[in-house]
This record gives C-alpha cells, sequence and structure tokens, in this order.
C-alpha cells in the first residue's frame, strides 16, 4: 500500500518536471509526444486522462470548432473535424467521455501543419466529445455531444 | 506487411490538403469473432508525416480510430511536386510507409 503511494507520488513529481522542462524550452513539444503515453491511453475516464496528459487546468474556450454530426447513424465511424482558431496551437487531443477508453488520440500540428485535422471514431454511446487545445503552453477545451444509435463497439 | 495506404495531397496557395486511407482492422479487444473469443488489440498507435524528408504531423491514437482509418490534415509551406510521405506504426510494432507527389490543387 505504501509502496503504492510512493510510486504515484514519484511520477506526479516527474510530470511536474517534465512540465516545467516544456515551459523552460528545454523540450519541445513534438518531443513530448515522441512516446505514446500508455497510461492516459488506459485511463478510464477523462479526466484521469486529462491529468495524465498534464491538462488537469484546461480552460473553455469558444475559439475550437468541432464539426461532428449531432446523431451518428453509426457509431462504428463517426466523422469529426477540429478546427483551432487559438493563436500559437500546438497539438489537438480527443476524449470521447462515454467510451470505456476515452482518450482516442493527439494530433501534433506545431511542427508545419496547420491546426485543423480530420479524423473517425467509433463511439460506444451517446457522449460528449471533447477536444483540448494546447496553445503556447496552456490548455483549452470545448465539447460537442454526439448521439449514437448503433454503437461502434462490439459490432 | 500491410496493404499500401491511399494518400491524396494537393496544394491550395502554399498549404497543402492531405488525405489519407490506412488499411487497417483497429481491433477494439473488445468484440468477440464467430466462435466467441475476444478478438485482441490491434490498432495503430502512432502516425508520422513528413514534407521532403521533415517532419510536419504526428499522432498519437487510440483503438477508438475507426476501421480502416481515414484522417486528414493541412500542411504549410508545401509546393506542387513536394514529397509528403505517410508512416504508421501498431501496437504489434507492424509498420507501413508510403509517399506521393503533392498535386496542383484545382
Amino acid at each position: 500500500m505504501h509502496d503504492t503511494r510512493r510510486t504515484v507520488l514519484k511520477g506526479v513529481w516527474a510530470i511536474g518536471a517534465l512540465a516545467s522542462a516544456v515551459a523552460a524550452g528545454l523540450l519541445s513539444p513534438g518531443r513530448v509526444f515522441a512516446a505514446w503515453n500508455k497510461s492516459a491511453f488506459e485511463a478510464k475516464s477523462t479526466i484521469d486522462a486529462m491529468k495524465s496528459l498534464g491538462f488537469g487546468n484546461a480552460e473553455d474556450s469558444k475559439a475550437i470548432e468541432i464539426r461532428a454530426p449531432d446523431i451518428a447513424e453509426n457509431g462504428a465511424v463517426v466523422p469529426i473535424d477540429i478546427t483551432s482558431a487559438i493563436p500559437g496551437t500546438t497539438s489537438i487531443s480527443v476524449f470521447i467521455e462515454k467510451n470505456p477508453f476515452p482518450y482516442t488520440g493527439t494530433f501534433d500540428v506545431s511542427q508545419g501543419a496547420l491546426p485543423y485535422v480530420h479524423l473517425r471514431v467509433k463511439i460506444g454511446e451517446s457522449s460528449q466529445v471533447r477536444v483540448v487545445v494546447a496553445a503556447g503552453g496552456k490548455h483549452y477545451m470545448a465539447a460537442k455531444e454526439v448521439k449514437v444509435t448503433i454503437g461502434g463497439c462490439g459490432g | 506487411m500491410a496493404d499500401p495506404m491511399k494518400i491524396r495531397a494537393t496544394v491550395q496557395g502554399d498549404v497543402a490538403d492531405v488525405r489519407v486511407l490506412m488499411a487497417h482492422p483497429m481491433e477494439t479487444g473488445q468484440r468477440k469473432d464467430a466462435a466467441g473469443k475476444i478478438v485482441p488489440l490491434h490498432f495503430i498507435q502512432t502516425i508520422t508525416a513528413q514534407l521532403n524528408g521533415k517532419t510536419v504531423f504526428n499522432a498519437d491514437v487510440s483503438q477508438a480510430v475507426s476501421r480502416n482509418p481515414v484522417f486528414a490534415f493541412k500542411v504549410k509551406g508545401a509546393k506542387a511536386g513536394d514529397k509528403l510521405s505517410i508512416t504508421w506504426q501498431d501496437n504489434k510494432g507492424d509498420k507501413r510507409a508510403d509517399e506521393v507527389v503533392i498535386g496542383a490543387g484545382s
């Protein structure tokens, strides 16, 4: 029990150190994304996944446009278009809150792409689709609800 | 070896519109086959795009991306004739890389 707590605490320190290193410009954002973030991808709630990614303090923003169907007839293929109008956008992350593992991915646009991405996802049941944008070391979020009539998981 | 990707890249001004279709089952690890056995997780984890050899777009994704994934993105500072390559890698270590020459937009 004690040992687990210790490891968790150490982990928190490591994330803190990494965040400061990024803030200090020691690491480029591209480098941070180099490792597939297993703990975030395996988190069972959006909040835990966001914490794992260091997005805990994201602010709501109206400058993120999420285009997705209001009602998806087939949850196995739901198209989503995301555009960020926030200056200095470096990455776009997607979370599907009701999926077993909400964190769906991060798109790093800091190295020469415009702050836009289109993807197609599986949505198991009606859910909020939450988007977090990183820009200038801060995080911004927006959400859109997608209602699903036939689920995308299980088949 | 996985089937080739279908990549379409056309330039408008100095921005290339890129659209890619990857052939991949994107198994969630939750689906059961006809015999009732769970089909193991098998999905693309990382995607990288390079313009003339320089990385311009990166993505880390989960099994929630649909089967035979489609992505679109926009690359700055591109012109017709530039080379655009895309690479993906899945959770079993399979990889696929394909390259196209960016076409002139309409």
